[in-house]
Formats: structure tokens, C-alpha cells, sequence
């Protein structure tokens, strides 16, 4: 078994975490531990204040007359500065979701989460951003089901995208 | 272009989970064996590329500038290119722009690879690619972008889970021939369909390991490959583009950037029917469902209709368009960067008759590598021949 019938060895040593434990080879370890103040930007900065107000608010580009959401201050594809803020619902469409059973460093979640991204109404179709779903069972869920968000109150709200708990079914149509 | 662009010789190290080689050792040993494979000593290499993705695997600031000694690098022009996942595809296009604008006859292209450094899981490194204000904070975990564009792929063409599963079969199964291979194994759709949900509809067997490792080529002008030998294998077209990484505001079930660096690849290669013209393929696969969805956008199926190619057997090494004779990332495994490499490496022995017990049935001249990455949003596509 040959990568080239022409090459006869390959380089390279595999190590094992038993290897490490029992001292057969050494490693240096390092816990790297920064943090970041990270500024929201100008547009994203007016849609957290929103979101504590409880409202999504998005940018409209009257070249291209996209209503984009995340909001931008300039439009990608005319390359020019969006126009004006324009409010949109707090109510969209699954437009695709997941049941994820691992957390953000690959480690199992004991209740499994799960995720989606929702198209808001008010936007251009299509815009769509990532959060979570709740109070439905897993197998319920259907791509193209109408969701609202569930807001935090008054006084949890932050300024934050989970401001939004999640977004649950609306419902029978 | 004013040089054709050659692939002169190529070389791999071993893909394992963790393995005991430094960074810059795993490179020299990718970089030795292709230098040794084109016939050449670093003396005859005029400029250098590299590759690796990210930093954050290894903790290492300045990556590019750390592997330069294992590369070959030292007191030549060397550049660092990096599209993430796509970085593999991407590090010989950097070195097609260095022979084919006439400034370089040689060219050593290197992609190397440790995600074993990162605890508790590689995957904790790309907690750092979503958006830090409006997506970090829901718990985000790189399998999402894959379980939701996977979710929405099948939903809109009507693909089960069954027929994606096909492919994972098939990439572990041709693995099993790769002297280098972390995953070769003969396993089965209910293998896969059993296996542990990991980020429904991704389940463990439907991914891709972490994995170390470096593979690397020489690319040389035409007149000095001619010298070298009589097989060198052509890099005739070259394509990469980008979208934005405004990853929730596309259409997540076809891949447009990858279309769009496919003709680029394809015009500059003079290919007008690719399902036609390409006889192999080695598609990027990190999860198998992204097999079919490339093989879409790079147009070797029609929208929907890879995995029915796949189920049918069509894309099986004796088939009539071989993707993955290697055994993709899903089998050999993907050290990120070197993956892509290993890629092209494979289209080299293949299009030369090298590749033994891999050896696609058919009579390939004309070969295709693929990589794509960062927030599901690049593509880097080669076209080589014989």
C-alpha cells in the first residue's frame, strides 16, 4: 500500500494521550487566558440598543432596496452607505435548525440545544440571523414554521442578541 | 500567463490524530519527500508558499514565519496564504501566480497542520470565527454552520440522510488503500445512520477527525519541468472567490462562491462541459454531505443530484466520475491546510498511474482538487492533467 508506487516509507511518529500520561514523551502546556473589550461598531451598537427596547431594527439600502439585516452602515454589493433604520417584526421563518448535542468546546450538553436560523419578516427574504428555539419538542420542529421571539424582561435586558431568550412556534396557522 | 505551470513531485507525512513531529519537522518531512520526488535540492527552489490555518490551533502567533525552516523558506520569497479550510487548494494557486507570471521557474508549495495542541478539542479554536457580538454569545460551536447547511441542503432537494451516508462509506472504504490514512474502514450506511448524534442531522460518523499532519508540491515552469520528467502533470486553471461572512443571509443549500471559482478554474483551463471533461476528482469533504454539495457547485452534478451519482455507485473509484479516490478528509483525515494539500498530492499520482491500489479504473487526463472554508464562505479550485 503506497501513496506513489514510486514512494516507499512515510515520516511521522503518532503519540497517544497514554503515551503522554506515562511520560514516554513530554509536552509543555499553557493555559492562554487574554480578554477582549471588543466595540459593537456603529450599526450593530443601534441594534443593541434596540434589542433592549425590545425591538429588531434593520438598514435599508434605497439603491438596491434591500432591507438587510444584521443592519450595515454601508451595503456590500452597491458599495455605498445604507440609507435609513427601518423596523422590522420579532417574528420570522425557519429557514433551517439543528439539535445540537455539544457545547462550544466540542465537550457533550446533558440537554441537548437547539439552534436555527430564523428569516425575519420585515426584511428581504432570505435575511436571516442565528438564535436559538425553545418551548417545542425536537421532533416538532419543521423548516418553514413561523417562530416569535421571546424576550427577556424589562430588567434582564441588556443590550445583548440574548435579550432574545429564543424563538418559539407561533402556532397553527 | 507566461510559463505553464507544472507539478513536478509531491510528498505526505502520516495523518494522525496527534502526532509526535513539531510543526516544523512534520513540514521539512512533506518537503523533503516532494523535493525528493521532483529530483531537486532546496538549492534549485526559487520562491516558497505556504500554508496553515489557523493560529489559534497552536497557540503560536506568527505561524507562517515559524515554519519557515521546515518549508524550505529561509532567505527565499516566501508568503504565507490563508483562506481557511480552503488554505490546502489555496497554497499552490499562490505558487501558480509565482510560476505562471514568469518571476519564478520553482516553486515550493507546503500546507501543514496540528489541531492536537488545543484542549480539550480542536474544535474550541473555531468558537472564534462566528460574529463576537451577535452569535458568540448563543454557545456557538463550529458543527453548526454544517448542521444547518446540511438541514437546509436536505430539506430543499429532498436528500435523506441515508444517501449522504453513502459517501462517508465510500471516503472511509477507499482510505483503507492510503498508506497514510487516520480512518480507513469498511463500515456501512447503519454504521453511519447509528452512529452518536453529535448537531442533528451531523452524526459522528457523517465527520471528518481532527488530525496533524503536512503534504507538499513542487510547481515548476515549463521548460524546467520538461527537464525534470517526462510526466509532468499541468496546474491549467486556477479559481477562488469569496462571499461575505454574512453566513445567515445566503442560501445555505448551494454554494454560488464555489461555482464561481470553479469557472474561473474551468475558462482558464479551456473546460466548457466539466461533468465531461473532468475524469476525477478529489471534492472537499470535511462532512459528506459537503461532497455532494461541491460536486453541485462545481458543477459535476445538476443542483440536488449528486447524491443520487453517489448512491448509484457513480462516484465509486471504478466508476464513471471517481471523487475521492484518496479517501478525502473523511478517510485519510483532515489536518485543515494540509488536507487540501493532500488533495492535489492525490490528483498527481493519480493522473500519473502512480497511485497503486488507488488507481481509478478509468484513464484519467484530466483531474480536479477542491477546498473550501472560513464561515462557509470561500472556494479555491485546480485543474490539473496529465
Amino acid at each position: 500500500m503506497k501513496v506513489s508506487q514510486k514512494i516507499t516509507s512515510y515520516p511521522g511518529h503518532e503519540i497517544t494521550p497514554e503515551d503522554v500520561k506515562e511520560g514516554k514523551y513530554l509536552d509543555v502546556v499553557y493555559k492562554f487566558e487574554p480578554k477582549y473589550s471588543w466595540a459593537a461598531g456603529v450599526a450593530i451598537s443601534r441594534f443593541l440598543s434596540e434589542l433592549r427596547e425590545r425591538k429588531i431594527i434593520a438598514r435599508k439600502c434605497m439603491n438596491c432596496k434591500r432591507i438587510l439585516v444584521p443592519p450595515r452602515m454601508y451595503c456590500e454589493q452597491c458599495f455605498r452607505p445604507t440609507d435609513e433604520w427601518v423596523q422590522i417584526k420579532d417574528t420570522g421563518t425557519i429557514n433551517t435548525y439543528s439539535i445540537s448535542h455539544v457545547g462550544t468546546d466540542a465537550r457533550r450538553l446533558k440537554t441537548p440545544i437547539l439552534v436555527a436560523v430564523v428569516d425575519l419578516d420585515g426584511a428581504t427574504p432570505g435575511m436571516g440571523i442565528l438564535h436559538n428555539l425553545g418551548e417545542v419538542e425536537p421532533s416538532k420542529v419543521k423548516v418553514g414554521m413561523k417562530v416569535k421571539a421571546v424576550w427577556k424582561s424589562s430588567s434582564e435586558r441588556q443590550g445583548a442578541i440574548t435579550d432574545i431568550r429564543y424563538f418559539k412556534p407561533m402556532g397553527e396557522e | 500567463m507566461k510559463n505553464r505551470v507544472a507539478i513536478v513531485g509531491a510528498g505526505m507525512t502520516l495523518f494522525r490524530r496527534r502526532m509526535l513531529e513539531s510543526p516544523k519537522e512534520l513540514s521539512f518531512e512533506a518537503t523533503r519527500m516532494a523535493l525528493d520526488s521532483a529530483g531537486l535540492e532546496l538549492k534549485d527552489i526559487q520562491s516558497v508558499v505556504s500554508g496553515s490555518a489557523p493560529d489559534a490551533f497552536d497557540g503560536m502567533h506568527m505561524k507562517g514565519e515559524y515554519l519557515l525552516d521546515g518549508m524550505g523558506g529561509i532567505g527565499k520569497p516566501n508568503q504565507r496564504v490563508y483562506v481557511g479550510g480552503g488554505t490546502g487548494v489555496f497554497t499552490p494557486i499562490g505558487g501558480f501566480w509565482n510560476v505562471a507570471s514568469g518571476m519564478y521557474d520553482t516553486c515550493l508549495c507546503v500546507a501543514e497542520e496540528k489541531m492536537s495542541p488545543l484542549h480539550p478539542h480542536p474544535q474550541y479554536a473555531f468558537w472564534s470565527i462566528f460574529d463576537q457580538i451577535l452569535e458568540r454569545p448563543l454557545g456557538t460551536t463550529l458543527l453548526w454552520i454544517f448542521s444547518l447547511e446540511m438541514r437546509r441542503y436536505m430539506h430543499k432537494y429532498g436528500i435523506k440522510e441515508e444517501e449522504i451516508a453513502s459517501v462517508a462509506v465510500k471516503n472511509k472504504g477507499n482510505a483503507v488503500d492510503h498508506p497514510c490514512a487516520q480512518l480507513g474502514a469498511k463500515i456501512t450506511v447503519d454504521d453511519v445512520m447509528n452512529s452518536e448524534p453529535i448537531c442533528w442531522p451531523v452524526k459522528r460518523l457523517d465527520v471528518s477527525p481532527p488530525s496533524d499532519g503536512a503534504a507538499a508540491v513542487v510547481l515548476a515552469s515549463e521548460k524546467v519541468a520538461k527537464k525534470l520528467t517526462d510526466q509532468p502533470v499541468w496546474l491549467d486553471g486556477v479559481g477562488w472567490t469569496l462571499d461575505s461572512t454574512h453566513w445567515t443571509n445566503r442560501d445555505l443549500a448551494y454554494p454560488e462562491y464555489v461555482e464561481k471559482a470553479a469557472w474561473m478554474a474551468y475558462k482558464m483551463a479551456g473546460i466548457k462541459k466539466p461533468r465531461k471533461e473532468i475524469d476525477i476528482a478529489e471534492v472537499y469533504d470535511p462532512f459528506d454531505y459537503k461532497e455532494l454539495h461541491h460536486m453541485e457547485g462545481l458543477q459535476l452534478a445538476g443542483k440536488g443530484e449528486a447524491a443520487k451519482m453517489a448512491v448509484d455507485g457513480v462516484t465509486q473509484r471504478d466508476g464513471d466520475l471517481p471523487v475521492c479516490p484518496s479517501g478525502g478528509l473523511l478517510g485519510v483525515g483532515n489536518p485543515i491546510a494540509a488536507a487540501g494539500m493532500m488533495k492535489i498530492c492525490e490528483v498527481f499520482w493519480q493522473l500519473r498511474g502512480e497511485a497503486g491500489k488507488r488507481q481509478v479504473k478509468k484513464d484519467a487526463r484530466t483531474g480536479l482538487a477542491q477546498a473550501w472554508g472560513d464561515l462557509m464562505q470561500v472556494g479555491t479550485v485546480a485543474v490539473m492533467r496529465s
